[in-house]
């Protein structure tokens, strides 16, 4: 079955076509890059999968279901959780606070918010998210003292403790330290365990290293798709980064 | 173990404000007891509005319509159908919530300056429909109610809100009713989600929280406790008039808020406290009391951003609510 799959997607600003009739299709489990020089559509593409920016045309499948037409925190409570690009916690709250607006968003996903919450359960959750991405020990510290690296850090822990089916992860290493970076991948490997991982990305190290898949963009349209590989030997590919 | 300290501190701090207030009553002089009734009562108000701007991040300049809506609601039906002044009171509040999500539907759709004014808008349309219903509300001259209108049984017991000591602790009431919903919804799953809608709504939306409701909750809550406070101030101090529907009444509540401490539990009554005897004892001594006033905020703004509570807990206090 296919997991996510878009049909004809395209978004125009004003004249400007964005993304234009993208047909992308994702299957559970991969780790799908997508790459493509600056202005390519890539953060245009994710948005329209999240549902932050609305289509112009075409449709978009998700586990079978249509979901062209939800709100973006529909598409949240159906398991699509996106990690801004420019990082975007809420920088006058703890960290525990951060990530427990996503764990008791998990917890209620089918229920009324208002509903008793177990508290001690959103604690351990918290913990266990921060723990993942090594901020365990600083939940009651404010998230806008932190140093970038670890923002960005905070960002995903709070993407996963939404627990989503499908991570969009908008340019994550944008920013961090080789070893940041080292760590990094290493912990998206084991988030994809039990998630699909759309990942933007223009490090090409941490696109090598990670994606099972890569989908190349061009001007809102996909230039190219396949393997790490496939896609290093395409000449398309090295035109449309190199130039002619 | 951190969680439960910053609890047993939150919850001592206000109920130790609760007792003191409740023994105020024993040792202030006649004059300072009806003020500080008042005050209790505007407090609420200022609460409600906390709610709202504190802690949701929606600037509103129209609150003195869900104020007045409690007030005109309790008062006109307790003054010409002699309703019982406690189902006065249910039916002023929930005058004010219902008037609080007709506003909702509609200046939720704005944000920032355009939402101060289409709120202010729909105020100033109820000023004017105070003033045009002249011969309901008697206008700016206003309504009193009778001293019989005022004397109830309830639950057998026997009240009587001209008297200054239940006054005083229905006042009392009213504002530890407020404190708690207020304190209670801040510390909620609820109460994070308005706080992140302030800090970021965009963010809040994509966290999957469909942010348009939250904020209307947080209105319609604000409207409800704002009205509440209304009517009681009519049932209490016997009094309604247009200028409780005015525009000041829409501001006084911002400068409470700002001066106590915006998303602060306890700021708004510290700010309602203050600016009320800032003004009463200025206005004892000079004519031009306002400059005094206004140069007391601009001294406050400077060296207290947050306000009194606000720069307190970043100070000191971080677990305050």
């Amino acid at each position: 079955m296919t997991f996510l799959a878009t049909s004809a997607l395209s978004r125009s600003f004003g004249g400007l076509a964005a993304v234009a009739n993208v047909d992308l299709a994702l299957v559970p489990g991969e780790i799908r890059a997508i790459i493509g020089p600056n202005g390519a559509g890539k953060t245009t593409l994710v948005s329209l999968i999240s549902g932050r920016v609305p289509p112009s045309s075409g449709s978009i499948v998700f586990e079978g279901d249509d979901i062209t037409d939800l709100k973006p925190w529909e598409r949240v409570l159906r398991g699509i959780v996106y990690t801004f690009q420019i990082t975007s916690v809420f920088r006058n709250l703890t960290l525990g606070e951060n990530v427990a607006l996503s764990v008791q968003r998990a917890l209620t996903r089918d229920r009324p918010i208002w509903r008793h919450i177990d508290s001690d359960l959103v604690a351990e959750e918290v913990k266990a998210a921060l723990d993942r991405v090594g901020l365990g020990l600083r939940a009651d510290e404010v998230a806008g003292e932190l140093a970038y690296g670890h923002q960005r850090l905070l960002e995903v822990a709070m993407g996963l403790a939404l627990k989503p089916k499908l991570l969009i992860l908008d340019e994550p290493t944008q920013g961090l330290s080789e070893q940041e970076i080292a760590d990094f991948c290493a912990l998206v490997r084991i988030i994809s365990l039990d998630a699909t991982i759309l990942l933007i990305e223009h490090n090409m190290d941490v696109v090598m290293a990670l994606a099972d898949r890569i989908t190349v963009m061009n001007n809102g349209t996909l230039l190219a798709e396949g393997t790490p590989d496939e896609i290093m030997a395409n000449a398309e590919v090295q035109c449309a980064y190199l130039g002619n | 173990m951190r969680l439960r300290l910053a609890d047993r501190r939150i919850w001592g701090l206000h109920l130790g404000l609760i007792a003191v207030l409740f023994l105020l009553q024993f040792v202030l002089p006649d004059y300072h007891h009806t003020n500080v009734a008042r005050i209790l009562v505007l407090a609420t108000y200022a609460m409600g509005y906390n709610l709202l701007v504190g802690y949701t991040g929606l600037l509103s300049l129209g609150h003195a319509m869900f104020f007045a809506a409690g007030l005109y609601g309790a008062g006109l039906s307790i003054y010409y159908f002699d309703l019982h002044p406690v189902l006065g009171f249910l039916l002023g509040s929930a005058a004010a919530l219902v008037f609080a999500i007709a506003v909702g539907l509609i200046a939720l759709r704005t944000t920032g300056v355009a939402f101060m004014i289409v709120t202010m808008m729909f105020a100033q349309a109820f000023y004017l429909a105070t003033l045009y219903f002249n011969s309901i509300t008697r206008g700016d001259e206003g309504l009193v109610l009778a001293p019989e209108a005022r004397r109830f049984a309830f639950f057998g017991l026997d009240f009587d809100l001209a008297e200054p000591v239940t006054r005083y602790n229905m006042a009392l009431a009213l504002f530890v009713g407020g404190l708690i919903v207020c304190l209670m919804l801040v510390r909620s799953p609820v109460g994070r989600v308005m706080v992140a809608i302030r800090e970021n709504e965009e963010r809040t939306r994509m966290l999957g929280y469909n942010a348009r409701d939250y904020k209307l909750l947080a209105l319609s809550l604000s409207g409800l406790l704002s009205g509440a406070a209304g009517a009681a101030y009519v049932l209490l101090f016997a009094y309604m008039g247009s200028t409780f529907a005015g525009i000041q009444y829409s501001i006084l509540p911002l400068l409470w808020v700002l001066l106590g401490g915006v998303g602060t539990v306890v700021g708004p009554l510290i700010g309602t406290l203050l600016m009320f005897y800032l003004i009463d004892k200025t206005s004892e001594v000079m004519s031009s009391y306002l400059i005094v006033v206004g140069a007391v905020l601009v001294l406050l703004v400077l060296f207290f951003p947050k306000g009194i509570a606000g720069t307190l807990r970043a100070r000191y206090a971080r677990w305050m609510p």
